[in-house]
């Protein structure tokens, strides 16, 4: 029985030996071969216009923005980033007052996020229990996830009241009489501006500085930590001794990627800074403007014009800004790379 | 002769007492440091449950029938947001089916074509940097290329600014999938003569089929929640349309009009839409996750 079943089989092939080498050896059909090779060509040039898409779009984006900024950028030149003055009826325009605006909210934003940030990764990659690595993980990126949005009306209806009453009243009993601080804390405690901003910024970029730290964390080489820790090492010395300084440049891109989003965040910032052009005070509280959130706010009524090139100039400044930071980012995320790669 | 013995007894003790302090402080260095970051990670969970519990405990109060079958309304008067899902469904159904394709074959081409070229290094680079660019930018870009040019805010304008948004994120994820797929899989089809374009399709996209969903899945969430691309393309509508070379009204940009207004009952149906946002965007979110961890 057992023999029958090979012999079965290679009856079934007729041909001799030679013949199926012949045919092996010999090529496919023309025809099919033809179609096939173009088929190849097409999707081999599918795939390389796509890609060429992306870099249209890049340069589509930067060529568009200097076209429609073109009349401001002719009018004003640099001297529109030191002008305060915003005025649509007199078709006077200076951008400073919301470059500040930019600036300062993402600067509140890194100061809280930066430390917050670290300290997650630290827990997440030394701390945590295996088994709570995971869920608390993805609670960190679903903080990510969350439509901005939903961190503005959030910030403006249930945040920003209570960050009146329990923090900015009581800061401006204590320092009100301070010489800078109450300066910084002068202004009414509504809960919309600056500060306001700058911490529902905070909340949005913490997720993505932490994720980014966590990753750098986990490539350090477990030899090293190993090492540090045999000869007596404390958690916090193999981190801050030996973890930080080996992704330093990983870490710097993540704040870095942190920044470039604080920046460029629309909707958030629109709802809690307050939508008010004014640079008379370097107070926290008061209500101030951004880039995005002018461009949020204007940008739909403006008319064509002075106006809507002042604010497309200011939205060339945003992207240019932005485009450095996230490429200096990128480029120190990869250069931790390339030396990891040197290393091991 | 005992003096010195004394002596240098006493020293060992005060070295050994030196040591032991110095221990002692990196030890409670070591536990103020590993107490912040519990706290730091706490501050983390704390934001997310606080955010959510408000979405979910004013959300739900103003959800209704009418929310999913109405109109939006008048200030001060009855309504729904049913104009406002449908447009925004339309236009990220319609953006997603736009991108997708896009972002895969350019994924495809970096991860199977080009590797180390500098097409593919400089596309790579510059795509990384569109992912997290400013999404308001991306309004301009299509409002000077199409809004301008037609002098019609339209749904169209919407869905190529959402569609922009989709292909970075769908070329990220499709390149990384693609490159977990081992190439001894796409050696064997080569082997077997296949040509390029039949491996790419039948063997590696296939192997990576989880991985490329879960991309789309998270751009469609992405986009769900965008609200500043939206504001100067597809603007707002009061009503109902399928036209889309009208302006057409959107869930996020809705919320933003009726949040920022004074009307009790329009702030309430921003907080049903915010509701219905976020646990669509966070169910997409976890959806994704779900699909590529049955994968790996």
């Amino acid at each position: 029985m057992s023999s029958t079943l090979p012999a079965h089989e290679a009856s079934l092939d007729y041909r001799t030996l030679a013949e199926r080498r012949q045919e092996m050896s010999s090529p496919p059909p023309a025809g099919r071969a033809r179609t096939g090779a173009i088929v190849d060509r097409v999707f081999g040039w599918t795939a390389r216009g796509a890609a060429l898409l992306t870099l249209a779009l890049l340069l589509g984006i930067l060529v568009s923005l200097v076209i429609g900024a073109w009349p401001a950028i002719q009018k004003y030149g640099l001297g529109f980033f030191t002008s305060s003055v915003w005025d649509p009826v007199t078709l006077e325009f200076g951008g400073l007052v919301m470059i500040y605006g930019t600036l300062a909210t993402s600067l509140i934003a890194l100061i809280i996020a930066v430390p917050v940030s670290f300290g997650i990764a630290l827990f997440l990659t030394e701390l945590s229990p295996a088994w709570l690595k995971r869920p608390l993980g993805t609670a960190i990126e679903l903080l990510a996830a969350v439509p901005s949005i939903v961190y503005g009306m959030w910030g403006l209806l249930v945040f920003g009241p209570l960050l009146a009453t329990f923090v900015q009243q009581p800061l401006q009993a204590l320092f009100g009489n301070v010489p800078i601080l109450g300066a910084l804390f002068s202004g009414p405690p509504v809960g919309i501006g600056i500060l306001s901003a700058g911490i529902i910024l905070a909340i949005m970029i913490i997720p993505f500085i932490a994720a980014v730290m966590r990753d750098v964390f986990d490539v350090t080489p477990p030899m090293l930590k190993e090492s540090a820790y045999a000869l007596g090492s404390t958690t916090w010395e193999v981190v801050f001794k030996v973890v930080l300084p080996y992704t330093k440049s990983g870490v710097i891109g993540g704040i870095m990627l942190g920044l470039g989003r604080a920046l460029g965040e629309t909707m958030a910032v629109t709802f809690v800074i307050g939508n008010f052009n004014q640079l008379d005070s370097i107070s926290l509280f008061a209500p101030a403007n951004s880039i995005t959130s002018a461009l949020a706010n204007e940008f739909a009524e403006a008319a064509s014009g002075m106006h809507q090139a002042a604010l497309i100039y200011l939205g060339l400044m945003l992207f240019f800004i932005t485009f450095v930071v996230l490429a200096l980012s990128k480029l120190l995320l990869m250069r931790l790379r390339r030396n990891e790669g040197a290393r091991s | 002769m005992s003096a010195g013995t004394g002596d240098k007894l006493l020293r060992a003790a005060d070295l050994a007492e030196a040591r032991e302090r110095k221990y002692l402080a990196r030890k409670r260095v070591n536990k103020v440091a590993l107490t912040l970051s519990l706290a730091a990670m706490a501050f983390g969970v704390f934001w997310l449950i606080w955010i959510l519990w408000s979405t979910v405990a004013l959300g739900v109060g103003g959800l209704n029938l009418a929310v999913l079958t109405q109109m939006t309304p008048a200030p001060n008067d009855a309504g729904g947001l049913l104009n406002a899902i449908w447009g925004s469904a339309l236009m990220v159904a319609l953006a997603t089916f736009v991108g997708t394709p896009i972002g895969i074959m350019a994924g495809i081409y970096l991860a199977e074509y080009d590797v180390k070229g500098w097409l593919g290094s400089i596309t790579r680079f510059v795509n990384d940097i569109l992912l997290s660019a400013p999404s308001i930018v991306i309004g301009l870009f299509v409002y000077a290329v199409i809004v301008a040019r037609f002098k019609q805010f339209s749904g169209w304008a919407g869905v190529l600014a959402l569609a922009l948004i989709v292909i970075p994120v769908v070329i990220r994820t499709t390149e990384n999938m693609l490159m977990l797929v081992p190439s001894a899989l796409r050696e064997a089809a080569y082997a077997l003569g296949a040509p390029k374009w039949k491996v790419i399709i039948k063997i590696t996209l296939r192997a990576a089929r989880a991985g490329v969903v879960t991309g789309v899945l998270l751009a469609v969430a992405r986009i769900s929640g965008e609200t500043a691309p939206l504001l100067f393309t597809a603007l707002n509508n009061q009503f109902f349309t399928t036209d889309l070379g009208q302006p057409m009204a959107s869930l996020p940009v809705t919320i933003f009009k009726f949040a920022m207004s004074p009307y009790e009952n329009w702030q309430q149906l921003a907080w049903a839409g915010v509701f219905i946002i976020t646990l669509a965007v966070l169910g997409l979110n976890i959806l994704a996750r779900v699909l590529t961890r049955n994968k790996i």
